[in-house]
């Protein structure tokens, strides 16, 4: 492959990457207003377009024509430039995940992944923490007291937990041995899944990720009866869309890593065994990607209204003093278990 | 007594929190597979009970005339200051009638005591919950709007009746 083809389907990779993502953030907000309303017995949007599909769309627009407000007590270009922080790291994250194995077309051979890194596990640790700029600076930035408070709670959040998400993928790495994510989905192959052969680090790095991307029940950023709307308060218009698509965008990023790092990302058990055509294989286990993040994405909504919101220190108690010895003793059952089967 | 268990200590099951969080969860989905009970609005009406406070009308009887015979009792009692009575007189039995009666909509609080007070049973509450104006003076419901036919009423008189 000469270098021109690279870049060509480097880009093509990109932009059905980059479609389906923003697809995926609309309808993910649809799809959490339909599941809040199912829970609470009720039958969500379901006006605009056909069962209110065009619903998303219409968010987006009214966003949109609304006035953009810049408060007089903000530092401007930090206040401008904090959701593009926040939107551009959760879309470069996605960038390393892979979405299925290495598929034939027109005599190429091409993985199904924009950038096979080989130490994308780092790549998306190191965008995960530069995400936690978006915020923080959105909070000081907005010259208010509920921003700033919304700020601080959020980076402290995100520096606690971040720990423990790093300890836990330390586990899946040794099964690996390899940083880079198709390696790591290849290691999980059959019932090799993480889930099973670790569920501690499969449960601490769940609760890790929840409390990454700020969703409930560690929402502490955004608490709505104390912080107004926590680092986002000052925001509106296209700025605060910023900060919504970044949020579903993160939750889509954590439902990806949760498959590719325990869930055996686009592997499906015994399919080649089957003896079907490798095409219809390719598209199969692509399916079983999509399938098993758009159900993390149902638990990640699902938790949301099943658990109330976690005090702020009861918050810090869990991270320090539960989930971080419990990634510990997670890499200390996988080395065992590594030392003991050879695996 | 001081290490007496209280119900408040949780056991080991119930401190590592796994299983009661997916107890809850469990309750959660289950929830969502229940009937919706939401009304879809334009489609599906709310049929209210008898017992219902809708805006106050005034009944109509079979020959075309008001019950009203304008004591202005509502008109006194309306805690709103919403219901302007103008008597006049008539040749018919009730020797009065009301030759204006208006009910300003945007200062009627549904309360029902115009209906309480009246003697005659002659303003009641119905069903009609659908008040739509686009104006101030829309809003002031003058007795074109108000008189309804008794047939229309039957249920909240009989509701009336039923506590009299």
């Amino acid at each position: 492959m000469g270098i021109w083809e690279i870049i060509i389907i480097t880009l093509i990779k990109i932009l059905i990457v980059v479609t389906i993502m923003f697809l995926t953030v609309a309808y993910l907000v649809y799809f959490e207003r339909k599941v809040s309303a199912w829970v609470q017995n009720r039958l969500g949007p379901n006006r605009v377009g056909y069962k209110g599909l065009l619903q998303p769309f219409a968010d987006v627009f009214k966003l949109l024509v609304k006035e953009d407000i810049i408060p007089d007590a903000a530092n401007k270009p930090l206040h401008t430039l904090s959701p593009f922080i926040a939107l551009f790291v959760a879309f470069a994250t996605y960038a390393v995940i892979p979405f299925g194995p290495s598929v034939n077309i027109f005599g190429y051979d091409i993985k199904l992944v924009v950038a096979d890194v080989n130490i994308g596990i780092l790549y998306v640790l190191a965008l995960t923490s530069l995400g936690v700029y978006g915020i923080t600076f959105a909070g000081w930035s907005s010259g208010s007291k509920y921003s700033l408070l919304g700020g601080v709670r959020s980076s402290a959040q995100m520096i606690s937990y971040e720990v423990s998400m790093g300890f836990s993928i330390a586990g899946v790495i040794l099964f690996a041995e390899s940083l880079r994510p198709i390696d790591i989905v290849n290691a999980q192959y059959g019932w090799m899944w993480n889930i099973i052969l670790q569920p501690i680090g499969f449960i601490t790095f769940v609760v890790s990720a929840f409390a990454e991307t700020n969703r409930l029940p560690f929402d502490l950023p955004e608490a709505e009866p104390e912080l107004v709307g926590g680092y986002h308060t000052e925001y509106s218009s296209f700025k605060f869309a910023g900060f919504f698509l970044a949020e579903y965008a993160n939750m889509i990023i954590a439902s990806c890593m949760i498959v590719t790092l325990y869930l055996g990302g686009w592997q499906i058990p015994y399919i080649d065994k089957l003896g079907l055509s490798e095409t219809l294989t390719v598209i199969l286990q692509v399916g079983a990607f999509i399938f098993k993040t758009i159900f993390m994405l149902f638990v990640f909504l699902w938790v949301r209204w099943s658990i109330p919101r976690f005090r702020y220190d009861q918050l810090m108690n869990i991270g320090w003093k539960v989930m971080f010895p419990l990634a510990l003793l997670n890499i200390v059952w996988v080395a065992v278990l590594i030392m003991l089967f050879n695996l | 007594m001081a290490n007496k268990k209280r119900k408040k200590d949780l056991n080991f099951f119930e401190r590592i929190y796994i299983v009661e969080i997916v107890k809850g969860m469990i309750l959660t989905f289950k929830n969502m597979l229940r009937p919706k009970v939401t009304m879809e609005y334009p489609e599906v009406k709310f049929e209210p009970p008898a017992s219902y406070r809708g805006r106050p009308v005034l009944v109509q009887e079979n020959n075309g005339v008001e019950r009203c015979v304008a004591c202005g009792l509502c008109s006194r009692v309306c805690p709103a200051l919403a219901i302007e009575v103008q008597a006049a007189e008539t040749e018919l039995e009730k020797e009065r009638y009301p030759q204006k009666f208006e009910i300003n909509m945007l200062r009627c609080i549904f309360c029902g005591f115009c209906e309480e007070v009246c003697p005659e049973e002659a303003i009641v509450m119905s069903k009609d919950y659908e008040l739509v104006f686009t104006n101030r003076d829309d809003a002031i419901y003058g007795k074109d709007k108000l008189l309804i036919p008794v047939e229309n009423l039957k249920d909240r008189l009989e509701f009336l009746r039923s506590f009299k």
